[in-house]
């Protein structure tokens, strides 16, 4: 397997002579990996994002997205925030649409073959459990729905890598664990051409999902521990009670604190 | 042609008169047509006729009980009176002000969109044009009229002018508002898609500031109707506003409270009517009150 996402060195600060928000950060995300990026808040792991994804340069260091170095905003790269940031005036599948006007060679194809993306994606919709919401504007869904919804907008494109801001921080806890098992089966479909990238702060959700786990230390952020997760896929939610599933949490859980307490 | 401007100038206070009151007669019969639930709610909609209405009448009994003279308050009744005697006039001269304030309104319309979108593109733009342009709004515009006068003479052109210096700035601050209020997170999702510039304020901005401009239309139309009766009271010889002027130089109150009475009515319509518009096309904005609804 080869790397997709490569950080070596990384050091960002937003303001000149400001602090840093991260310092040599080193991180590699095989292809078709499930990154998860765990810390407290404010470590820096939104920035994190912001610089795999090239929306910021790093200062000093190199980030390497595909094996090229990272110089624009990586194109194709599909994202969802904690706050489903659907378009209010346009119904939830012409939201779906929106990265399909962008890029290419969607873009050029969508006049013609319509018919075909609407139908991709409410195919999309449905496997999210969205079955005729498309009509529907984001407003008048709920929550859970409206995230469900982002989620397929960041996928319809087809990129090959996911990042993901805490998508389900805002949600409540039943509909949280739906959407794990959403995004674990989209992650299966798309079998090892998606590389997922994950920030988090709830460690369950991290060691559920993920394949690869880096803890950051709080600000200036940077690596403080590496693990994989080696249960088996598909995973069932039923594994999240298990005593194995609990004391890799528990070691996360004691690596941030002792993050914490040094910082 | 001529005959139906001719039936229109003389008949506009009637057709007026009428159509008012279809609308109370069609207000009522809903009211009183209406189940016990939709009282209580539609009730609410005969309030703004009785409380117009009951003005009106205490106006007329104030008058009256302490017998005022008409020079100094003329009744709601004088200046009925004089309203229909005086009626061609007003007419033609509330066209020539509607037209005025509407053609300075477009004009506002259009540059203050311009303006509004290059504002929002650029913050070299926004930061370094802004001082200047709130400079430029704080000036009264009657100051500005005789140098207008001065350049185009006495007519239509300083009135149109005025009306349109005077409403494009809120237009201009409003688009730029939309624009520049983009969720950051929006824009993160569309530039990791690879959208260009173009792209997010096309797919984006301008979608976003659209009930801020819809709603800057509200204030800009009232403000437009003042510019233009400002240049028409001080240099024209068309217009309400000169109407007024001449009228209060020969002590006419009547003609004056009439002349008042008639803007009113049209700065009333042509609010509703931008806000009839605003209703119209972004009410995806206002989908609170859709929900209740």
């Amino acid at each position: 397997m080869r790397p997709f996402v490569e950080l070596t060195g990384v050091s960002h600060t937003y303001a000149t002579g400001g602090t840093l928000a991260v310092d040599g950060l080193d991180i590699k995300v095989n292809e078709g990996e499930f990154a998860a990026v765990v810390g407290p808040s404010g470590c820096g792991k939104s920035t994190l994002m912001k610089l795999a994804t090239g929306l910021q340069f790093p200062q000093k260091g190199a980030v390497v997205v595909d094996g090229k170095e990272v110089r624009d905003p990586v194109k194709m790269a599909g994202m969802a925030f904690q706050a489903p940031t659907l378009l209010p005036w346009r119904t939830t599948l012409e939201n779906l649409m929106l990265p399909l006007e962008i890029v290419e060679p969607h873009r050029s194809r969508l006049r013609k073959h319509k018919a075909e993306y609407v139908a991709k994606a409410e195919a999309l919709l449905e496997s999210v459990g969205l079955k005729g919401a498309g009509a529907k504007f984001p407003w008048q869904l709920s929550g859970g729905m409206q995230q469900r919804a982002s989620l397929c907008r960041a996928l319809i494109h087809e990129p090959k890598l996911l990042m993901l801001d805490e998508p389900f921080g805002a949600l409540d806890a039943f509909t949280r664990e739906e959407l794990w098992c959403v995004i674990r089966d989209l992650h299966a479909r798309m079998s090892g051409t998606l590389t997922v990238i994950l920030v988090t702060h709830d460690l369950r959700e991290a060691v559920f999902l993920a394949d690869r786990i880096f803890c950051m230390s709080s600000r200036p952020g940077k690596i403080i521990a590496e693990r994989e997760v080696e249960f088996a896929r598909p995973r069932d939610i039923e594994i999240t009670y298990t005593p194995q599933f609990s004391d890799i949490v528990h070691d996360l859980r004691a690596r941030i604190a002792e993050a914490r307490a040094t910082a | 042609m001529d005959a139906i401007a001719d039936f229109l100038l003389n008949g506009w206070p009637v057709a007026l008169v009428i159509a008012s009151a279809a609308y109370v007669a069609w207000i009522f019969a809903k009211v009183l047509m209406s189940g016990a639930t939709d009282r209580a709610k539609l009730s609410l909609q005969l309030a703004p006729l009785i409380c117009t209405a009951g003005t009106f009448l205490l106006w007329e009994l104030f008058c009256k009980a302490l017998s005022i003279s008409t020079f100094v308050l003329p009744a709601p009744s004088d200046i009925a009176i004089s309203l229909w005697q005086f009626r061609r006039q007003i007419g033609l001269h509330s066209f020539h002000t509607a037209w005025m304030t509407i053609a300075g309104f477009g004009l506002a319309v259009a540059f203050g969109i311009a303006l509004g979108l290059l504002f929002g593109a650029s913050r070299f733009f926004y930061a370094g044009f802004y001082p200047l342009l709130v400079g430029f709004n704080t000036v009264p515009k009657v100051a500005v009229v005789p140098i207008l006068v001065i350049w185009f003479g006495v007519g239509w052109l300083p009135a149109v002018l005025t009306a349109f210096m005077i409403s494009f700035f809120p237009i201009v601050v409003n688009v730029a508002t939309g624009l520049a209020t983009i969720e950051p997170e929006t824009e993160d999702v569309m530039k990791a898609l690879g959208a260009t510039k173009f792209q997010i304020m096309t797919k984006i901005g301008i979608p976003r500031s659209l009930p801020y401009f819809f709603g800057s239309l509200k204030v800009a139309i009232t403000l437009a109707y003042i510019g233009s009766v400002i240049a028409e009271y001080n240099a024209s010889r068309f217009g309400i506003g000169n109407l007024m002027a001449r009228a209060s130089a020969d002590f006419n109150v009547p003609l004056l409270f009439a002349s008042l009475i008639a803007l009113a009515i049209l700065g009333v319509g042509m609010y509703m009517a931008t806000v009839w518009l605003e209703n119209r096309m972004t009410g995806w904005a206002q989908r609170s009150s859709f929900a209740a609804g």
